[in-house]
């Protein structure tokens, strides 16, 4: 049956009036914290060049753009590298823990425990050992991002239906085959959560290293700036590395989308036989 | 001579014997139904022919060939539709070719012959989470019959699906296996539709579990548009319970 025009309207009312109930509470707090932030810098409780107003960090944000940018290379060529290596090391070892039980075992609560350490703990000694360049900074990224994306992929090739890992069998597949057809593709969504947190963590991770010492990078230059006491220049570094954050988590989902098309929500079963 | 053949068969699972001697066959073009009440060892069975249990003792025959304890020969078909989310219909149905190694063009070219026949035209693109559990179930038994396209093995392929869809899966059923040619061994613990569908009846029951009978459906008195309520149909279906509840 053909809808009137008059419901396919109503129904786009009602809808736009969810989307907007759904966006505006955020907006609202966020304005409700910048309002806040703005009469606390003003109000004189503290000096106004310890607490910023919001206007004075967007200023800096403005003025700082390119140096902001020439820093952020060095930091993202770090965590790019840093992140290469540690999904590689996390996929080899996930595979041939997964392979192997025994390796399984005697592995898994090291890679558990060991995500317990803080990794502003072990940037010091990786200095120490193995100096001020970039060796030490690539080896903290790789050792913070490896581990959730290996509990993610052994999680994933965990949750492989066994029915499927029968039937694959029962048609002659071995041991490779079955990887390929069943325990790596349900294994993509928990690497995909694995990857969002380790993306994030690889800049931390860059960023923590790069306070201990270093040319360039966004944690010298923050360094830097809390050195010559500028905290509306630190403010909008500090809001700028979250956007570069938030900015790869969103470039980790889309590519997540590309890559697993079946996950997408609107293929609703449409067609019904 | 038969296209399938169990000898014998016994199966024990922590010194429990779970099946003991259990010999059956199907012929060429024939539905034969294993029946019998949850936990009577049918899937066990069913498990030993496709391959991936080895019996303790006894023989598993396809064509006369010894083919016990190994699995790659025949495919089989749970309720559970098993079809991969993450690959398209096509791709799904195609499985059985590419793990063999045929060039995944040429699986494709050669499963989308079957799409129409198999009542699955247009789902070739779309993932399984976009198809009707009926539809689903089809393109789990296109899968199962590009493995093997001599025999199928059921395990109660459509117990999941609601009551219209499972006559009609039933009536579509008896129609592509008498067009393609398949034989087919199936399990089920539902008394009508064994009747329903088979030529044959094996019943299994006892600890541990053997056939305790065996009933013959003579196809003539069954085709019968009120089959469910003819007065054969319940000559049957008496029968059966009475051995079920020996």
């Amino acid at each position: 049956m053909k809808k009137s025009p008059n419901t396919i309207s109503n129904n786009k009312t009602t809808a736009l009036t969810a989307a907007v109930t759904r966006v505006m509470p955020p907006f609202i707090a966020v304005a409700a914290i910048l309002l806040f932030w703005n009469w606390l810098s003003g109000s004189g409780a503290m000096p106004s060049y310890m607490m910023p107003s919001p206007a004075s960090v967007c200023r800096a944000f403005a003025n700082d753009w390119k140096i902001l940018w020439e820093n952020a290379a060095t930091t993202l060529g770090e965590a790019g590298i840093g992140l290469a290596l540690g999904i590689a090391a996390s996929f080899v070892i996930s595979v041939l823990m997964d392979a192997w039980k025994p390796l399984y075992n005697a592995l898994y609560p090291i890679v558990i425990v060991s995500q317990t350490v803080p990794s502003i703990a072990i940037a010091p000694l990786l200095t120490l050992w193995l100096g001020f360049g970039t060796t030490p900074k690539i080896v903290l990224i790789v050792i913070t991002t490896f581990f959730p994306i290996t509990v993610g992929l052994l999680d994933g090739f965990k949750a492989a239906d066994p029915d499927a890992l029968r039937l694959m069998k029962s048609m002659g597949a071995g041991p490779v085959k079955r990887f390929i057809h069943i325990k790596l593709p349900y294994s993509l969504g928990y690497f995909f959560s694995g990857l969002k947190i380790s993306v994030a963590y690889s800049i931390v991770g860059a960023v923590i290293s790069e306070w201990l010492g270093g040319s360039s990078g966004l944690g010298v230059f923050m360094t830097r700036l809390r050195k010559s006491f500028a905290y509306d220049r630190m403010f909008s570094l500090i809001i700028f590395i979250s956007l570069i954050s938030l900015l790869l988590m969103l470039a980790v989902i889309i590519l997540k989308w590309l890559i697993m098309p079946w996950e997408r929500r609107n293929r609703s079963a449409s067609t019904k036989g | 001579m038969a296209l399938l053949k169990t000898e014998n068969i016994s199966v024990s699972f922590d010194d429990k014997k779970i099946i003991q001697d259990v010999s059956i066959e199907l012929r060429k073009g024939e539905l034969v139904s294993l029946l019998g009440i949850s936990g009577s060892g049918k899937s066990t069975l069913f498990n030993v022919i496709a391959g991936l249990i080895v019996p303790d003792s006894g023989r598993v025959l396809l064509n006369g060939g010894d083919i016990t304890g190994r699995s790659g020969f025949l495919s089989y078909m749970l309720q559970k539709d098993l079809l991969l989310p993450y690959k398209t219909i096509v791709d799904n149905v195609a499985l059985p070719l590419t793990v063999r190694g045929v060039r995944k063009s040429e699986a494709r070219r050669r499963v989308m012959a079957h799409f129409e026949e198999f009542g699955l035209s247009g789902t070739e693109r779309k993932y399984p989470n976009q198809l009707s559990g009926g539809m689903r179930q089809r393109a789990a038994l296109l899968r199962t019959y590009m493995f093997s396209d001599e025999v199928a093995l059921l395990d109660e392929p459509f117990s999941a699906l609601d009551a219209i869809t499972k006559s009609n899966m039933h009536d579509w059923y008896l129609n592509i296996m008498k067009r393609i040619k398949l034989s087919t061994l199936f399990i089920t613990h539902d008394i009508d539709e064994a009747i329903l569908l088979s030529d044959r009846i094996y019943i299994l029951g006892g600890a541990p579990a053997g056939i305790i009978e065996e009933i013959v459906i003579d196809k003539n008195d069954v085709r019968d548009p009120d089959l469910l309520l003819s007065e054969n149909f319940l000559t049957y279906k008496k029968t059966i319970i009475s051995v079920l509840s020996r």
